[in-house]
């Protein structure tokens, strides 16, 4: 999970980062209510899930409380690389001696942390990382010995930090490395980092992607959900803890096992390139390789309450249950829709392969399910739903 | 012959008197694998599926002589049951586990390399490892294929088993889950380095998804090191940027990640990539009919 900006610097001011003074505004009166509150020059920064917000005009410094207005109106309802500005961080302006990059992240290739620094922050940094590379440190972190004020130090020195700013850049990157740690964040990145006028090292931004893995034992995380933004599909599918993306096709998807799913949406979209209006996956819905009769129920339940779906593709591999289950499971779901009065009106194809195929298929045959096809193939079930989904739209 | 599992290898479930435990050891014992005990520190001293439950591995090792651990605990857990098993320096230890935390992984792999690597980490979030007709350690299915000279490397479970089963009259050498968490412990590299070395397999399947660069690297080590035929298969051309794909690592960040780029490095270095699991299959069947 992506944090906002404001989530981001609330976490570090628990763990004394020190940040400037800011509040979140969802309308241009609180926006400007919050300038005044914090008296001065502020800056209104657009709070977006995406980068290069402030080369999109959606990072304005304002005067005093009524500019702060009229910057608030500019940017609330911004869109941004798609994702539209609900809400802006009014936050006291700073007085900026250097823009430094600092940030911690899982290198996935190396299975460790990398701690990232460069004298040359802001707006640019990629291209000095990609022009300059010289200019950007990527220090080794070990899981195991972490960062102390020494390894911090190290750190500051390696990104060609000025000897004025080193102190306190390790105190901020002992703190941020503790943030990163106890929280279970596989990102934390503070761009610009700076030294203000006044000697202080501070982030005056703020990103961190916190591991959907660790809830368990981030109970506290939860609050930082996005609820607004989040597709109701996709809300109501995670209630049911069904591992579901809402894409924008019509041929609703139904697998098991998460990467035959993301095979099965690519198969489906080659074949859509062959019919009419190119019928495309309308979502990513994986049921797990067990792939219960409850589970297959739940999942068609939230394909079918997607009106753009306009057929069902359910592609199973018998493997840990065999196909006379999974084709027993798919009786059941659609008895159980039925019984809900949830009768199943679109086409569905089915392809069932692996362990007792041809019993399950044999299973699926004899009940005689409405609109249910079989189709013995991954790439020829997948035409024949792009096909229906053509035809439906 | 296989890699890394063979006929001879004797297992151990840590985890194994839980739901999940207990199902898959019954399919191991099932399909001919020898799982020789179980490890669960509250209930040592006590049988479980017939099969004596030892307190650490360390002691099911002295007693069995295990040298396979399979991981069934739950995520919480599962980062000090894998650095036990290290600990006790057990050649190979398959994580089944789904959700565990990156930190943790990243502690384990970290604490692993620390005491040298003596240990082989497979996956988290991995479906384990079957040389089929030999031994299986983990969730694969045993009955789906043969025993046969292909070798396959992938980072999805269904996706492994449609392929063994598309080409079962050919049969596998060994079928390795890598798994499809951002940080694992045996790559698409080591498995095809192995591979390559081993007389038993004559060409290889390898199996990726979207999200980080190990099919870019697995390609670069192709280039220099595979001599034997490899056929690839990518998933996940038509996933959005910023979403997690059911995998944790399966994820497009940016222009980071991409099928696209994984099947040019692929094909660059002349790995024939299907454009569907079948094609992939038949690709490998052309490859095995030749020689």
């Amino acid at each position: 999970m992506d944090l906002f900006e404001h989530q981001a610097k609330e976490l570090f001011a628990e763990y004394g980062i020190p940040v400037p003074r800011g509040i979140v505004a969802h309308t241009v009166e609180e926006a400007r209510a919050a300038a005044e509150e914090l008296t001065g020059r502020v800056v209104v920064k657009a709070q977006v899930k995406t980068g290069g917000r402030g080369k999109a005009g959606g990072v304005k410094v304002a005067d005093d409380a009524a500019d702060a207005e009229r910057k608030a109106t500019d940017i609330l309802g911004m869109d941004i690389k798609g994702h539209t500005v609900h809400k802006v961080l009014i936050e006291e302006a700073s007085n900026i001696a250097e823009e430094y990059y600092f940030s911690f992240l899982l290198d996935r290739a190396n299975r460790t942390f990398l701690a990232i620094c460069s004298a040359a922050g802001g707006m640019d940094i990629e291209e000095v990382a990609h022009n300059t590379p010289e200019k950007v440190a990527k220090v080794p972190v070990s899981p195991i010995t972490g960062v102390d004020r020494a390894k911090a130090r190290e750190i500051a020195v390696a990104g060609g930090l000025p000897e004025r700013s080193i102190e306190g850049a390790a105190e901020l990157i002992e703190k941020l490395w503790a943030a990163f740690v106890d929280e279970d964040a596989t990102l934390v990145e503070v761009n610009p980092m700076i030294l203000s006028a006044d000697g202080q090292v501070k982030a005056l931004d703020g990103k961190v992607t916190l591991d959907d893995n660790a809830s368990f034992r981030q109970p506290e995380h939860e609050a930082y959900a996005d609820k607004a933004a989040e597709d109701p599909l996709e809300a109501a599918a995670k209630a049911k803890d069904l591992n579901y993306v809402k894409l924008d096709g019509n041929v609703g998807i139904i697998g098991n096992g998460a990467g035959l799913v993301m095979s099965t949406l690519d198969v489906v979209a080659y074949a859509g390139e062959a019919f009419p209006g190119q019928p495309k996956p309308a979502n990513f819905l994986d049921i797990g390789g067990g792939a219960s009769a409850e589970v297959m129920a739940a999942g068609l339940e939230i394909i079918l309450s997607d009106p753009s779906v306009k057929s069902i593709f359910v592609n199973v591999f018998g493997g840990i249950t065999a196909c006379d289950a999974v084709a027993n499971g798919i009786v059941s779901a659609f008895q159980l829709l039925e019984s809900r009065g949830e009768a199943i009106t679109r086409p569905l194809v089915v392809r069932l392969d692996g362990n007792n195929a041809l019993l399950g298929r044999q299973i699926l045959a004899d009940a005689k399910l409405p609109g249910v096809e079989l189709v013995d193939t991954m790439d020829d079930a997948a035409k024949r739903a792009a096909e229906l989904a053509a035809v439906g739209a | 012959m296989a890699i890394w599992l063979t006929e001879n290898s004797k297992i151990i479930v840590q985890g194994m008197t839980g739901g999940e435990g207990t199902k898959h050891t019954r399919r191991m014992l099932a399909s001919g694998a020898k799982v020789v005990g179980g490890v669960n520190a509250r209930k040592a001293g006590t049988t479980h599926e017939g099969l004596p439950v030892f307190a650490t591995v360390a002691e099911a090792m002295a007693a069995t002589g295990a040298d396979v651990s399979v991981v069934f605990v739950p995520p919480a857990f599962t980062k000090d049951a894998v650095k036990e098993a290290i600990d006790a320096a057990i050649p190979l230890c398959v994580v089944i586990t789904e959700g565990v935390p990156v930190h943790d992984t990243t502690e384990f792999w970290a604490y692993a390399a620390e005491k040298g690597n003596a240990t082989r980490i497979i996956g988290p979030n991995c479906p384990g490892i079957a040389s089929p007709g030999a031994s299986n350690a983990g969730i694969i299915p045993a009955d789906i294929t043969s025993a046969g000279r292909i070798g396959l490397v992938s980072k999805s479970g269904t996706l492994t088993y449609q392929l063994m089963y598309e080409l079962r009259d050919f049969g596998f050498s060994t079928a390795v889950g890598i798994g499809g968490d951002p940080v694992i412990g045996t790559t698409h590299i080591d498995a095809l380095a192995a591979f390559q070395d081993d007389p038993g397999t004559d060409a290889i399947v390898m199996i990726g998804e979207i999200g980080g660069d190990a099919e870019e690297r697995a390609a670069a080590y192709i280039e220099k090191h595979v001599s034997k035929p490899v056929v690839a298969y990518v998933a996940g051309f038509t996933a959005p940027e910023g979403k997690t794909m059911g995998h944790a690592g399966a994820i497009v960040s940016g222009s980071a990640g991409t099928a696209q780029a994984k099947k040019e490095a692929l094909e660059k270095v002349g790995v024939r990539v299907g454009k569907t699991p079948s094609e992939t299959a038949r690709l490998m069947r052309e490859i095995m009919q030749s020689r």
